[in-house]
């Protein structure tokens, strides 16, 4: 078991979602950044789906009750132990009553902390994910937290040290798929222009572009509702594109026009108010 | 119906025509197509969403052939009777707008049966179809800050029951205690895609 000494901005339990309650309002959920959760899972030799901490911005502390491995990934953190700097995307245990603490990332916004065994916390509908637009899923962490670790798995660590590099704190090239309502798209070049950048409010439902905006067809009001996936590029009557992330609503009802691929759909959790970015789009 | 792509890991099956309605379609591609996470019914679409080691040209391949069994359909449907005080703040705007009398808007809601088009904006929140034309009524111009929990209510050609305590625009002109979401129960959705909905006079 670890306990939570402090929690930071936000830190959530994650895995990889619960897929398959769309029809019924509950959407996918899961860590923002998959590939920073699977490379953390795979460090400690957990399964890809094991429920990790999402640690929003760092000032993350947790003090280990028995000894547990360890690996933390995505953004770049400082981590240490008992004061004693770790590296990020290197596995490490954490003693009993030893402490790690999270710095605060220099770039990207989310770090993941994976412990051998997994979060084990009950699922709820398949998953241990917190979706914070439904309210389903463990509450987001607090000061005295306990988190139960679920048993070793069979499998034994390969590899010590994943280099990976982290989330850029520059200008960032998103690509994208036009489509499925493009044709609302007064000019399909307005999406790529320079000049996007991350807006103020972005949270795990998703974030706005600002910067910009982009002409959209006076018929495209009130379309009916349609789903929405992570990724998916909303226009509202305003122009100001918005990027869904892990905790999008299951359906909404102003056109998609572009859907970023899946790959960069990661990087765009990463992204920091104020950030740069710039839009590809392919047919 | 159009198959539209959607980036690189969904497809949209568009059914403009109306032919088949998307509860339909989404179920039988949850018991049909191979390789799918979920699938999204809306107004007139079905998002397919896929694993990642799904191909959506093959996922467009099943598509052509899928078959819909009416009586799967129908063994699908369950009846869900919800019952309503009709003492909701906008029942009298309600009556305004449609030019009916309150009673006449409370007999028309309760007569024949809805239908849940597809869920959305909250978990267990159902938007049904199927009611009395007359019924269709705008959303109000300034939506609520919070709309409480079993409140009946009506938008456009739809009508729902708000699951639990949040911002609204829909029209409210009742209230029921009926448990729309409950986590504790399997499933946990009172109402289904697909399912149908008499509203009954609460004694």
């Amino acid at each position: 078991m670890i306990e939570v000494l402090a929690p930071g901005p936000l830190a959530t339990i994650q895995d990889l979602g619960r897929p398959g309650f769309a029809a019924v309002g509950v959407g996918r959920s899961g860590a923002a950044d998959r590939a920073a959760l699977t490379l953390a899972n795979r460090l400690v030799a957990n399964p890809d789906d094991a429920a990790a901490v999402e640690s929003l911005l760092g000032g993350l502390t947790v003090r280990a009750l028995r000894q547990v491995w360890m690996a933390v990934t995505g953004a770049p953190a400082p981590a240490t132990v008992d004061g004693t700097p770790v590296g990020h995307h290197s596995l490490f245990t954490l003693r009993a009553g030893q402490r790690l603490r999270l710095g605060s990332p220099p770039s990207g916004l989310r770090t993941y902390l994976a412990v051998r065994g997994g979060i084990d916390v009950p699922p709820i509908l398949g998953s241990r994910s917190r979706d914070t637009l439904s309210g389903i899923g463990p509450d987001p962490l607090t000061e005295g937290t306990v988190l139960p670790v679920g048993p070793e798995p069979s499998a034994w660590p390969v590899t010590d040290l994943a280099p990976v590099a982290p989330p850029p704190s520059g200008p960032v090239t998103l690509r994208a798929i036009r489509g499925p309502r493009d044709r609302f798209l007064v000019d399909p070049r307005a999406l790529q222009r320079d000049g996007w950048v991350v807006g103020t409010r972005t949270d795990r439902i998703g974030m706005r572009l600002t910067g910009n905006t982009v002409a959209v067809d006076a018929a495209a009001g009130s379309i009916p509702s349609e789903g929405l996936t992570r990724g998916a590029i909303q226009l509202p009557p305003g122009g100001e594109p918005v990027v869904f992330l892990a905790d999008h609503p299951t359906t909404g009802g102003y056109p998609v026009v572009a859907v970023l691929l899946d790959a960069d759909v990661d990087r765009a959790s990463q992204l920091r108010p104020g950030q740069p970015v710039r839009i590809t789009l392919t047919d | 119906m159009r198959v539209l792509r959607y980036g690189d890991r969904a497809l949209l099956v568009d059914l403009e025509s109306g032919a088949v309605p998307p509860a339909a379609l989404a179920r039988a591609c949850r018991a049909q197509v191979d390789g799918l996470l979920d699938a999204t019914p809306a107004a007139q679409t079905v998002l397919l969403t896929l694993d990642t080691r799904t191909d959506p040209s093959e996922v467009r391949r099943q598509l052509a052939g899928l078959r819909f069994d009416g009586e799967t359909s129908v063994q699908a449907a369950r009846l869900a009777r919800i019952a309503v005080r009709y003492d909701g703040p906008d029942l009298a705007e309600v009556a305004r707008l449609t030019g009916l009398t309150p009673d006449e808007v409370v007999r028309r809601h309760t007569s024949g049966t809805w239908e849940v088009a597809f869920g959305g904006f909250a978990p267990g929140f159902a938007y049904l179809v199927g009611g009395d034309p007359a019924l269709a009524v705008p959303r109000r111009d300034e939506p609520r800050t919070s709309v409480p929990a079993g409140s009946v209510a009506l938008a456009g050609r739809y009508s729902a029951v708000y699951p639990r305590p949040s911002p609204g625009g829909w029209q409210l002109i009742g209230t029921t205690s009926a448990p729309l979401w409950d986590l504790d129960r399997e499933p946990p959705a009172l109402l289904q895609p697909g399912d149908r909905v008499q509203f009954e006079v609460a004694a």
